[in-house]
């Protein structure tokens, strides 16, 4: 900074020894008149002193030693009361550019200081941004949840509508409407809990299928629906089993429904939630409330333990008399449904290998999955 | 049900090296889903010996072991372990003499286990293999003395045949699961049938043999069935057949007991294995009667009442009305289809058997066999229907199998009595099954795939007539035929057809509710868990939904309130601790929190939703009578249905431990508390949209200072919905938890059925703002709440925004008494307010608050 504070002051030197104003003096006290000399060294001794002013408090210093009422520009600036009229304009200038300059380089140099203050202040307030403290902390939902509310996402995204009913559930609903007989072994298979007393006749639902007739009887025709929701069977807790459960079910009524529209819903269904190299496979089976009857199998090329046919639910036509436990009439109306484990597809499209995890409710196996499965 | 491939391979061609997995995949394909593979795990050398000679040696230890000479190769041959043809084998088995044929496990060979034999030093010899036990080579669970070929027939076989060959212990059996409507798969009969269906393979049904020996002379037998179960009779098809002077001592044949143990059955005796042989074989589940025993004919009828039976497995049976028997004179003698009777036994000593091959009611077998908890084999045929057809040509195999094997001679002793119903024809109209399979099947699939099953087809003006198997009951109606089609023709050709759904309305508002508010907690630090909603009967007492309890002195001392909580108790628990099902979601939830904080998990916030059972008390749940399916019942039968299904509202819980602002680096923890789980209850109000009120209440789990009781408005007034705070210290203990556990449950559905009113959106006042800080002395019983809500009916229109900013007790201020200080913020819709507007507005606000609470402004 000092080269280009020099140069100036020396074209005013020259300036105003023409004008024979000269001064030897550079000392204070005050000079005695307004001299060119006099204007220089207090210039060049206030810009010496600005510009090594390191902080705000040396700054402010500065000013008031060179800029202040005491300082010899000021009082340079006093004796233009003495000067004579025809030397009025030219002393005038000459102490005026000299205040202006040094007025500059405060202005400059406080900008300067006051820059490199906020960066300091700024570079002192670093913080570790790994190690944030926080009032909040993670929550997570159950991923079996997540996975229900996905695949309702997608049958709702074909028109398709939400169906629900009681866990605990009438004997009818569970057993007889959907053609299972009181004799039949399948009946016996299906492990039911019980209500005390059983003359009641109530059971834990064995299966989402009792909805399917609660949505037959209560909607109008045609009807799309899927019912997600916790199943119960007395089967003990172990690896792969596990007492309290999820399904998916889904049925269609509608006019001239067949096996081909149940296959393509069932592609589109597992191409949605598995991806589009997704496959279903149909093997004969029997249930009593679908006929034909058909194990669903799914195929994905990333499901854990490789591409390979995993056996998923069951599925079929809806049978003629679970039909006509609704009051529709087969000869008119046909349909199909289907019913999906909830834990399964967790196990093979999440890798969890052990049912414990899905049912201990451990907060870190839900904090795994967080928002999103 | 299991099956021998050698077997399998007597009734369809089965090419030759077909793996099993191959008929599984086959199998697969019709509909018999896949189990296990079957083998006899052992490999050779494993020959025929011959005991040449043997020295018993008296052992330190009492034993007397035999150090025998095998000749287990011809002549000077090399044996097939490469070792010499007279092997010394130590052997602790004395069944046996010199001359005997034995089955000799070469060194190098390895049995079940694995267990591999090789050369052994032991009571000073060195054994050079081993001779085999039956269980030893998996044939069964005889084990007292070595396996003598003599008593298997085959004591011909030369000295060093390929013991494994000759035993057929190089057979395989696939298992396959058969569906509950196909009683026919139960047999090798079926099975090859199906496989045939799946493969194309030339089948040659068994029951089509011959029935050579008929009875001559009649059995007495008579079925009188007083009381059929739904109007079906107990038996249909009663056939009866002597066989006399069976040898006893003859020994069941090796390759029966190959097949038989391959099959899943262990070896009995010759009479009992030809009976399960054959029932196997051809799907007809068959009793031997020591004749000699019976007294008289036989009675077929439903028990009378205080009647027993002794069965088989030496159980005194008490019978129902409904069980039906098979009597003689002397009373009962077997539990029909299910057991046989000790009394009539075939024992060592039985000489003339009968041969009873029935077909009985699935209904009635069903339901004798739950009774008595007695699932056997024949049960679970029967249960599943019997082919009736079958009955008289599974009696002849048996006696042919008698007459060959034991020795015994027919002397035409036998009974055949036949009602059963034929099958019906079904009417299928033409195009049925290709309109609903969404295939076309031409006449020729259709026709070709319907005689293969057994069906007799007749043409008819609109389409087929057909008239299924006698062996397949299932197929009732056209739409069991067109699974038959599709099956046999293939599932795999049916197309993928999209149909288009009818425009829906997406969720419901319920349903987009439960979500939010499951997202709303879930995004404020709260993990959702799913407990089994199976409680203890405590638990619902302790939690019991709106048990609010006025003694508040015994809530204070961690007393519950003693009550009859109306709660469902399930009749067959798994866990004979918790019956009941779950009047709230807490329990499940706190026990979670156990779970968590013993794992080390310390800082804890859980929720759950779901439904929880809360039925009313007095009323008695459920239907007496339960309506036949297949007719939709009366509007008032389903009125009644669902009024007996107890209310199983949807419900939320939170369940805070540990702390909820973390230790962390320049922060102090925060311990959770009542605030968590009040906070926890605004975030469901948030998410629904209802607003939630907040009282003191009283809980009798929960804190009785730190208690809030939560309302909703509705039409009819508040309705209580739930409960926040933290829970009685002894309650929290009581789950293995910390003193403080901040806890809260709302009924959603409740809250729920407030939401959805759609909101009328206020305009968004611009003009600036007033504010004005307000301090309140009032008694310290006063809810805050309520002094806001007075202020802020006192300060009107102008008031834009009131909060609570501090609640002051102690110097300065009366004991007794607080000191609440609000931040109220005025604003007009139009103009800029004076200070002396808002001044004014502020002392309106507390004029209400001191005529209602006796506030006083705070000097």
């Amino acid at each position: 900074m000092a080269g280009p504070a020099d140069r100036p002051a020396e074209r005013f030197e020259a300036h105003a020894l023409n004008l024979g104003l000269v001064s030897e003096s550079t000392e204070n006290p005050a000079p005695a008149e307004i001299s060119e000399a006099a204007v220089t060294a207090a210039v060049t001794a206030a810009l010496a002193a600005i510009s090594a002013a390191a902080d705000s408090s040396a700054l402010k210093a500065a000013r008031s030693e060179h800029a202040g009422e005491a300082s010899p520009l000021s009082r340079l600036n006093a004796l233009m009361r003495s000067v004579s009229k025809e030397q009025k304009a030219a002393a005038g200038k000459l102490v005026g550019q000299a205040r202006a300059r040094v007025n500059q380089a405060l202005s400059a140099r406080e900008a300067e200081i006051g820059a490199a203050e906020a960066a300091a202040q700024l570079a002192a307030e670093t913080v570790d941004v790994t190690a944030a403290a926080s009032t909040w902390h993670a929550g997570a939902r159950h991923p079996l949840a997540l996975l229900q509310e996905r695949v309702a996402d997608v049958f709702v995204a074909m028109g398709w509508e939400v169906a629900e009913g009681p866990e605990l559930e009438s004997e009818w609903f569970n057993f007889d409407a959907l053609n299972f007989d009181e004799d039949h072994p399948a009946r016996a298979m299906q492990d039911t809990f019980f209500i005390d007393p059983p003359e009641a006749h109530l059971v834990l639902r064995t299966h989402t299928s009792p909805v399917q007739m609660r949505a037959l009887l209560s909607r109008e025709l045609p009807v799309y629906v899927v019912a997600p929701g916790r199943v119960y069977r007395t089967d003990e807790l172990d690896a792969t089993h596990t007492p309290v459960f999820h399904q998916i079910e889904g049925i269609a009524v509608d006019k001239g429904l067949t096996m081909a529209h149940l296959r393509g819903t069932l592609d589109h269904f597992v191409q949605a939630l598995f991806g589009p190299e997704a496959k279903v496979r149909l093997r004969p089976n029997y249930f009593p409330f679908t006929e034909p009857s058909a194990e669903l199998d799914v195929w994905h090329p990333t499901f854990k333990g490789g591409a390979r046919w995993i056996e998923w639910g069951g599925c079929g036509m809806v049978n003629a008399n679970v039909l006509r436990s609704a009051g529709i009439d087969p000869e008119v109306y046909s349909g199909f449904a289907f019913g999906v484990g909830v834990e399964r597809a967790l196990m093979f499209r999440n890798d969890v290998k052990d049912m414990h995890d899905m049912v201990e409710g451990d907060a870190r196996f839900s904090q795994q999955y967080g928002m999103t499965v | 049900m299991r099956v021998p491939l050698s077997w399998l391979g007597e009734f369809v061609d089965l090419e030759p090296g077909t793996t099993p997995e191959a008929v599984h995949a086959a199998l697969v394909s019709v509909g018999l889903e896949e189990e296990e593979i079957h083998r006899f795990e052992l490999t050779g050398p494993i020959v025929v010996g011959e005991v040449l000679e043997f020295v018993g040696e008296p052992q330190t230890n009492g034993k007397i072991i035999n150090w025998c000479q095998v000749r287990v190769a011809p002549g000077d041959e090399t044996a097939a372990d490469g070792g010499p043809a007279v092997h010394g084998i130590v052997c602790g088995a004395h069944n046996f003499v010199v001359g005997d044929k034995v089955v000799v496990t070469l060194p190098g060979a390895v049995l079940p286990g694995p267990f591999p034999i090789a050369p052994r030093k032991t009571y000073g010899h060195v054994s050079d293999g081993m001779i085999a036990s039956a269980r030893e080579l998996g044939l069964g669970d005889e084990h007292d003395g070595i396996l003598l070929l003599k008593n298997l027939g085959l004591d011909d076989a030369p000295v060093g045949t390929d013991a494994i060959a000759l035993l057929g212990l190089d057979d395989t059996a696939v298992e396959v699961n058969v569906t509950p409507d196909r009683g026919y798969a139960f047999s090798i009969r079926g099975i090859a049938r199906e496989y045939s269906h799946a493969t194309r393979a030339a089948f040659r049904d068994p029951a089509l043999a011959t029935v050579t020996a008929v009875s001559t002379i009649d059995f007495p037998v008579t079925l009188a069935d007083a009381s059929p179960i739904r109007g079906r009779v107990g038996a249909s098809v009663f056939v009866t057949r002597a066989v006399r002077g069976v040898d006893p001592s003859r020994p069941t044949p090796a390759w029966m007991i190959t097949r038989l143990a391959l099959a899943g059955m262990r070896s009995i005796s010759l009479v009992v294995d030809v009976t399960n042989y054959v029932m196997l074989e051809l799907g007809q589940p068959l009793h031997g009667y020591d004749l000699d025993a019976l007294a008289g004919g036989i009675l077929v009828r439903r028990a009378e009442p205080g009647e027993k039976l002794t069965t088989l497995d030496g159980v005194v049976r008490a019978l129902h009305s409904e069980d039906l028997l098979i009597t003689d004179e002397s009373g009962a003698i077997g539990l029909a289809g299910v057991m046989g009777g000790r009394s009539t036994e075939i024992g060592a000593s039985t000489t003339n058997v009968l041969i009873e091959a029935a077909n009985f009611d699935p209904v009635s077998i069903a339901r004798s066999a739950r009774r008595h908890k007695l699932p056997s084999e024949a049960s679970r045929r029967f249960e599943r229907g019997v082919d009736p057809q079958v009955a008289a040509v599974a009696a002849a195999r048996v006696v042919q199998l008698l007459v060959d094997l034991a020795g015994g001679t027919a002397d035409g002793l036998g009974s055949a009595l036949d009602s059963s119903v034929p099958p019906v024809a079904i009417e299928l109209p033409r195009d049925f099954i290709s309109g609903l399979i969404g295939r076309t099947y031409s006449d020729d699939e259709e026709r070709s795939a319907l005689a293969e099953i057994g069906g007799l087809l007749v043409e008819t003006p609109t389409g087929l007539s057909v008239t299924p198997p006698t062996w397949r009951p299932d197929l009732t109606d056209k739409w069991t035929l067109a699974e038959e089609v599709a099956r046999i023709v293939g599932y795999d050709s049916i197309p993928s057809v999209l149909p288009v759904a009818p425009p829906g309305r997406g969720l419901t508002l319920v349903q987009r509710l439960r979500r939010t508010v499951a997202q709303t907690l879930a995004a404020t630090g709260h993990t959702e868990v799913l407990a089994y909603p199976f409680v203890s009967e405590a638990d619902n007492r302790l939690f019991a939904p709106l048990a609010t309890t006025t003694d508040a002195a015994g809530a204070a001392a961690g007393i519950p309130a003693v009550a009859e909580v109306p709660q469902i108790r399930v009749a067959n628990p798994l866990d004979g601790e918790a019956p009941f099902l779950r009047t709230s979601i807490l329990p499940g939830l706190l026990r979670i929190a156990h779970r968590n904080r013993s794992r080390g998990i310390t800082d804890l916030a859980v929720f759950e939703q779901g439904l929880v059972f809360r039925p009313v008390a007095g009323i008695r749940y459920g239907s007496l009578v339960v309506p036949a399916g297949a007719t939709r019942p009366s509007t008032a039968l389903e009125a009644e249905l669902n009024a007996g299904i107890p209310p199983q509202p949807y419900s939320v819980a939170v369940a805070l431990t540990g702390n909820t602002v973390r230790h962390q680096p320049g922060r102090a923890p925060i311990a959770a508390g009542w605030q968590d789980a009040l906070a926890a209850v605004q975030q469901v109000a948030l998410a629904t949209g209802v607003p939630i009120l907040v009282r003191q209440g009283l809980h009798p789990a929960m804190h009785p200072g730190r208690t809030a009781e939560l309302f909703v408005a509705t039409a009819d007034g508040e309705l209580s919905v739930g409960f926040a705070g933290e829970l009685l210290p002894a309650v929290a203990t009581g789950f293995d938890l910390p003193a403080v556990v901040a806890v809260a449950e709302i009924t959603l559905s409740d809250v729920f059925a407030q939401a959805g009113s759609e909101l009328h959106a206020a305009p968004i006042k611009t003009m600036p703002a007033a504010t004005q800080d307000l301090s309140l002395v009032v008694s310290a019983t006063v809810p805050a709440a309520e002094v806001l809500a007075a202020v802020a009916e006192g300060a009107g229109a102008l008031l834009d925004h009131i909060e609570l900013v501090d609640d002051y007790r102690g110097t300065g201020i009366e004991p007794g008494r607080k000191s609440l200080t609000f931040a109220l913020r005025f604003r007009a819709p139009d103009r800029t307010l004076t200070a002396a507007e808002a001044s004014d507005a502020k002392l309106a606000g507390v004029a209400v608050a001191a005529a209602r609470f006796d506030a006083t402004l705070r000097e």
